[in-house]
């Protein structure tokens, strides 16, 4: 038997995540197999072939894979999964939307958001917003995972490549259809594998000081932005930048935090980065409680000289 | 179109959840309970569909204990026209919970089932796509907007690096993010009414349908806390500590 990894990518380059799922997945000694869907997607196969473990890379090319639907990913996973007692990938939208699927189809449970593995199919996962976390063993012939990848490092990229293959898809899912997309243009580091992250709260009052006092800062930092859920459903902030519980998981070297109570469902998503300041006007904002170096100040007049400072 | 909304009870998001002194499980005894956030959101939905002349009825589910009546009074409150309890008292892992809902789906033929996008218990985000791999329905996850055309609902979805616009035929499982819409407030005169209507109680058990557990669990504990950190005084001081203590800045 082997491992399957479910591969994320745009069609052009491989997630960064799909190295942290490799490195999760030689927990079993197992040969590592990853699956690239879509439509001739050749560079991210090839990318997959060079990563560090991967024994094999299964390439299932198809005109409709090139927005996949959970639809069809679930039923492609399930058509090659007699091979595989592992079924992983790197917890994300897509993985979220299709791995679940996948695994009612096999009558497995499945195990979101990894954060330790541990043998005998047990593994840690955190449960309640990350407050407490869960140590549970899976009782199913197949384990079906994702996970947290900021707790596993990403596999080196090598200079020998496995061997790829090409399978045909099952046909196309017929009750669903993709219509379009929506993608955020930015300069700036992809927010989950950003070095340093520069985040926003409520406190920043409207979308437009969000704008001036944050993007000046990230640009001389070379920094990702994020925001809270209050800032986000204030409109402050797209959605997409979201860091926390049911957004984005993060753990940068450094992580700023600028006008962010600190609420557990924020923290969930932040509280692995290397070094965390905190910048807030309330003394008390539990946002100090996880902070390396706190300083209660003015956003408005310490964010501008902080960034003139750098 | 008829909508059947499934909701979960759990612990109120502002309580910080303990656990039992031998680690053995979560400690809710007495905690304050009730409806799951996004399932509310998916019951707003719901509703505006109806309002909007979409839907001709809207069905509450959902699956626990008689305690459970008190989020289908919600439900009612709110607006539903009828509310169920799929009486359990096992403790349900996804799998079983999309097990049998597609069970009361084959009863209650709706042409689109909606859900929270995850519990804020567990946090596992699976129960909806889990339901329509069973139903082998199209499912649309995280929905920030939905619309109906003809017999298709156009939902656009949250995902990583923006949104994603999907058509799905009818029947369909969508999951609701927060940003699909804001609840609206129960008015009280709307709880006294939802008291006196009834509940449609059915015994999971007579449903035959497997809903062991999957995952076992081996026992609960608490993260690693931070480790204290230190009050800075200033911009210079902070930026002192960046550079030489951390490195972490130029």
């Amino acid at each position: 038997m082997s491992i399957l990894i479910l591969a994320e990518h745009n069609g052009e380059q491989l997630s960064q995540n799909v190295l942290q799922a490799v490195t999760a997945a030689k927990a079993w000694n197992l040969p590592i197999h990853v699956l690239v869907a879509g439509d001739n997607a050749n560079k991210v196969a090839e990318s997959a072939a060079l990563t560090d473990g991967v024994a094999l890379v299964i390439q299932a090319s198809a005109a409709h894979l090139a927005h996949p639907l959970a639809e069809d990913i679930a039923n492609l996973v399930v058509s090659i999964s007699a091979d595989y007692s592992v079924i992983l990938a790197a917890h994300s939208s897509f993985s979220r939307n299709s791995l679940p699927r996948a695994a009612a189809l096999l009558d497995v449970a499945m195990i979101s958001d990894v954060l330790e593995i541990n043998g005998n199919n047990t593994y840690v996962r955190a449960i309640y917003a990350g407050n407490i976390l869960t140590t549970v063993q899976s009782v199913d012939s197949i384990q079906v995972l994702t996970i947290h990848g900021s707790k596993f490092s990403a596999a080196s990229i090598g200079n020998t490549s496995a061997e790829i293959v090409n399978i045909s898809a099952p046909a196309a899912f017929s009750q669903a259809r993709w219509v379009s997309e929506v993608r955020s243009e930015s300069d700036r580091p992809a927010l989950g594998s950003a070095k340093i992250v520069v985040s926003g709260g409520r406190s920043l009052g409207s979308a437009e000081k969000f704008e001036q006092l944050l993007a000046p800062l990230a640009t001389k930092l070379g920094a990702a932005l994020g925001a809270t859920r209050a800032a986000v459903d204030a409109g402050f902030a797209p959605n997409d930048i979201q860091v926390g519980q049911t957004g984005v998981t993060v753990a940068p070297e450094l992580y700023i935090a600028v006008g962010v109570s600190g609420a557990v469902q924020h923290t969930y998503g932040m509280k692995d980065s290397k070094i965390v300041v905190a910048i807030n006007e309330d003394p008390d904002a539990p946002i100090f409680q996880v902070a390396d170096y706190g300083l209660v100040a003015d956003l408005f007049e310490a964010v501008p000289a902080l960034t003139a400072a750098i | 179109m008829k909508i059947l909304v499934a909701i979960k009870r759990v612990v109120d998001y502002n309580i910080k959840v303990r656990i039992k002194a031998d680690g053995s499980n979560v400690d809710i005894d007495g905690v304050k309970m009730g409806i799951n956030p996004f399932d509310e959101n998916a019951i707003e939905e719901a509703l505006r569909l109806k309002e909007q002349g979409f839907a001709t009825e809207v069905v509450a589910v959902s699956l626990g204990t008689a305690a459970n009546q008190d989020i289908l009074r919600h439900a009612l409150a709110m607006g539903v026209d009828r509310a169920i309890l799929l009486d359990t008292a096992a403790e349900l892992q996804p799998l079983a919970v999309a097990k049998l809902l597609k069970v009361l789906v084959t009863r209650e033929q709706p042409d689109l089932i909606m859900l929270g996008k995850q519990a804020i218990d567990d946090d596992a985000g699976q129960t909806g796509q889990m339901l329509a791999a069973l139903l082998n329905y199209p499912q649309a996850t995280f929905v920030s907007k939905i619309n109906k055309q003809a017999n298709e609902i156009i939902a656009t979805r949250e995902v990583g690096g923006g949104t994603e616009t999907i058509a799905l035929t009818l029947p369909a499982v969508v999951t609701a993010d927060l940003r699909l819409n804001n609840p609206r407030f129960v008015k009280l005169p709307n709880l006294m009414m939802a008291r006196k209507k009834p509940i449609e109680t059915i015994a999971a058990a007579d449903l035959n349908t497997d809903i062991s557990a999957r995952l076992q669990l081996i026992k609960v504990s608490e993260p690693a806390a931070r480790k204290a950190g230190v009050m800075v005084d200033s911009i210079d001081e902070l930026l002192a500590k960046l550079r030489t203590h951390e490195g972490v800045l130029a």
